[in-house]
């Protein structure tokens, strides 16, 4: 089993059979982590590593978590830590991993594009884990992974995107997945939080998210920066609460077949209220979960690329 | 030693030029035009097949001498314009120190004597190009300055605007206008749009250059000076000029090859050298300005000649410098999309090329004539040639046309009766 690429950048020239692919493999990954030896063999000897250029807690641990189930040599390396801190270029330090042996590169880096540069001057596997507003597959394919596992089929399921859809690489990620498998996906938020023309990604748009909430299976419910506001983008985090926040008086009007999410971390109480984060119908825990199990089913397809049907038990 | 050019198709609009002829050089001149000129023992070109035109004039160089030496000189941008057709351009002012006072202005024309191409320096409009203080607009003017220009940043302040024209209008100089209203295009880096959206880049709204055109025809009407608005990219900007034009407002201006062929949605494998400010724009700006071209509506071409290191513009898009190194492929890229397919004439080419900015730059231009100065190019419009950087004369190798294929290649440029490009059988040789 494996993915007939070197690198995994984004889901926008992924096909649906790929991504069927990656998602049942991570059935199997996901069956290893609640085991009470939670870890295999199968990457023994191969070596990645996650070279994150801007501040994370759960991604980097979560492919940290993950290289380690699989008995790969995991090395993070991130902005403050290294010379990256003293301007070496991405292109020197690409080299760098190239020749340490790394058989796989996790990167996370706020310009749009740093993954597919990378990809395109190391002979490793690249794996994009954020870049920019661009594209965060990984956290997409643990959302749909959630999704599927919760109400089953992805084909005419429908789902809403809420919150400052412009800024969020998750949101295109998200987008381009689930149109893939068949989703009918709508965005809400502000209009200064749209980005331009997003309608013509194949969503549907709403400023007004009671409108929105109208017939959903999934809330996917985004992070809202504060620096948004400062910035002039949205009037008040109280005004944005009372207009986006999903509290409890919306959780009751989308019905209890409907399944909330977020990416996290959240600002509870602003974008998400904790009855709602904590209700009976929030996945936000699962996801945490299930991003292991995606990112042990990346890196086994990526870095296993040469290995042959290796026995996961 | 004189020098005849054979069998030439040549073009000149207002010397009534368009049809095969031999030319006569002799010293810094032209001294003959005629059907048939009789070999004396002159050097002899034989350009059966080939067309003659005047030198093309770019307005819109950044030759980056002094403070930016890496990333071209006044020599080497010279020797690209030799190569690409030239023979003469007007230099920014965006250097390091800025162009604000006669001393940079002196320093540009000493290099310039050297140089293989007339240069015609541009002064700032404000101190440093900061849009706070007015340069020396005067004193300027007096050393020699055919322009004023903040290229690269615009004047944010409207008040700052409006007495730089007032000023400057005493000295008969142009404007040439960067607009960008700085805090709609922010950190922007592509333009704004579904491939922004796509590609997760910050984007530069069509708006951003809009509002500023808009701001500063108003200004121009109400000071009557000469407003040339330099890189006009969008669709709205071509309605406010086209519209302010048909009211009389002294308003010019100019479009880059970049944004007669290129879209937005070049930048799809985030390839610096596509990076550019004004940014690629909307099919539907392409379009719109390529129309405007076919219908002889555009006043002036120029390159917006921007060459940078390969550092400059290697790695991250965000952190890629902006600009495109243009003198060397702007004329074969014209020809191969626009005259090969007579979209526009040689005679449109000529007029946006080379008479229109000599009009504004208010330099000498005679044409293709007896008794006027050699300043001419005999160009192949049946040679296939693929645009290869590192055959570039400039330092600057960023150009997102690499690997394109183009017909029709200038191959002699002539400057004052002088041979200083020979191109013939793909030498691609400078010569002093």
């Amino acid at each position: 089993m494996s993915l007939k690429r070197k690198d995994f950048l984004g889901l926008y020239n992924v096909s649906a059979e790929e991504i069927n692919e990656i998602l049942d493999t991570a059935v199997a990954m996901k069956d290893i982590l609640t085991r009470t030896v939670k870890k295999v063999p199968t990457l023994r000897g191969k070596t990645v590593i996650n070279l994150f250029y801007e501040p994370s807690t759960r991604t980097k641990f979560s492919f940290n978590l993950a290289a380690k189930r699989l008995s790969a040599d995991v090395m993070s390396i991130s902005k403050s830590s290294s010379s990256i801190a003293k301007g070496e270029s991405l292109l020197d330090t690409a080299k760098t991993m190239e020749v340490m042996g790394a058989d796989v590169v996790v990167i996370r880096h706020s310009a749009p594009g740093a993954a597919k540069f990378l990809a395109d001057n190391i002979s490793a596997s690249v794996l994009n884990a954020g870049d920019g507003a661009h594209a965060h597959p990984t956290q997409a394919l643990l959302d749909i992974y959630s999704i599927k596992e919760k109400l089953g089929e992805i084909s005419g399921l429908k789902v809403l995107i809420v919150g400052d859809i412009a800024h969020s690489r998750v949101a295109r990620s998200n987008i381009w997945g689930l149109n893939k498998l068949g989703a009918e996906v709508s965005v809400a938020g502000p209009q200064t939080l749209l980005p331009r023309e997003i309608d013509k990604m194949g969503v549907r748009v709403y400023n007004n998210l009671d409108e929105a909430l109208e017939k959903v299976d999934v809330v996917n419910i985004l992070r809202i920066q504060m620096e948004r506001q400062e910035s002039g983008l949205f009037p008040s985090i109280r005004e944005y609460r009372e207009i986006y926040g999903m509290n409890e008086k919306r959780l009751q009007r989308i019905g209890k077949k409907a399944v909330i999410m977020h990416p996290g971390p959240m600002n509870r109480g602003i974008e998400i209220d904790s009855s709602v984060a904590d209700s009976s119908q929030s996945v936000i825990t699962e996801q945490v979960k299930n991003g292991v199990a995606i990112r042990m089913a990346l890196l086994y397809l990526l870095a296993g690329r040469e290995l042959e049907n290796e026995n996961l038990n | 030693m004189k020098t005849l050019i054979k069998n030439a198709l040549v073009f000149d609009p207002r010397n009534n030029l368009n049809n095969k002829n031999d030319i006569l050089i002799e010293g810094k001149s032209i001294v003959e035009i005629n059907e048939n000129i009789k070999d004396q023992g002159y050097q002899v070109i034989d350009a059966a097949d080939k067309v003659v035109i005047p030198a093309l004039i770019d307005m819109h160089v950044h030759l980056r001498e002094p403070g930016y030496e890496e990333k071209e000189t006044v020599k080497t941008g010279c020797e690209a314009a030799a190569a690409g057709g030239f023979s003469a351009v007007a230099a920014m002012p965006n250097t390091n120190p800025v162009a604000d006072n006669p001393a940079v202005v002196e320093h540009l024309h000493l290099k310039s004597k050297e140089a293989l191409v007339k240069v015609y320096p541009i002064g700032s409009i404000t101190k440093g190009s900061e849009g706070k203080k007015l340069s020396e607009i005067g004193t300027l003017a007096n050393t020699g300055v055919k322009a004023l220009s903040d290229d690269g940043q615009p004047v944010m302040d409207s008040e700052i605007m409006r007495r730089a024209m007032e000023y400057a209008s005493a000295f008969n100089l142009p404007i040439i206008d960067h607009c960008e209203d700085k805090n709609l295009s922010k950190d922007g880096v592509m333009h704004e749009g579904y491939y922004s959206t796509i590609f997760g880049l910050h984007g530069i709204p069509a708006a951003s250059e809009e509002v500023m055109v808009a701001r500063d025809i108003v200004l121009a009407e109400m000071t009557g000076i000469h407003l040339h608005i330099a890189h006009l990219s969008t669709e709205g900007s071509l309605k406010l000029v086209k519209d302010a034009q048909n009211r009389g407002v002294n308003v010019t201006f100019e479009v880059t090859p970049h944004h007669l062929l290129l879209t937005d949605k070049e930048i799809e494998d985030y390839n610096p050298d596509t990076k550019v400010h004004p940014p690629l724009r909307s099919n539907r700006d392409v379009e719109v300005l390529q129309m405007a071209l076919e219908n002889g509506e555009i006043d002036v071409i120029a390159t917006d000649h921007a060459p940078h290191t390969y550092e400059d513009k290697l790695g991250e898009f965000d952190y890629a410098a902006n600009g495109i190194s243009g003198l060397e492929t702007a004329l074969g890229l014209l020809h191969n999309y626009f005259i090969k397919d007579e979209k526009i004439s040689w005679n449109d080419l000529i007029e946006m090329y080379y008479y229109k900015p000599a009009e504004i730059l208010q330099v000498e231009a005679e044409g293709i004539k007896q008794g006027a100065a050699a300043d001419l190019i005999v160009f192949n419009p049946a040679r296939e040639w693929k645009v290869e950087k590192n055959k570039f004369k400039s330092k600057g190798k960023n150009t997102p046309f690499a690997g394109t294929i183009l017909k029709g290649k200038n191959e002699i440029t002539f400057v004052e009766g002088k041979m200083v490009y020979d191109d013939r059988g793909g030498k691609n040789e400078i010569l002093y």
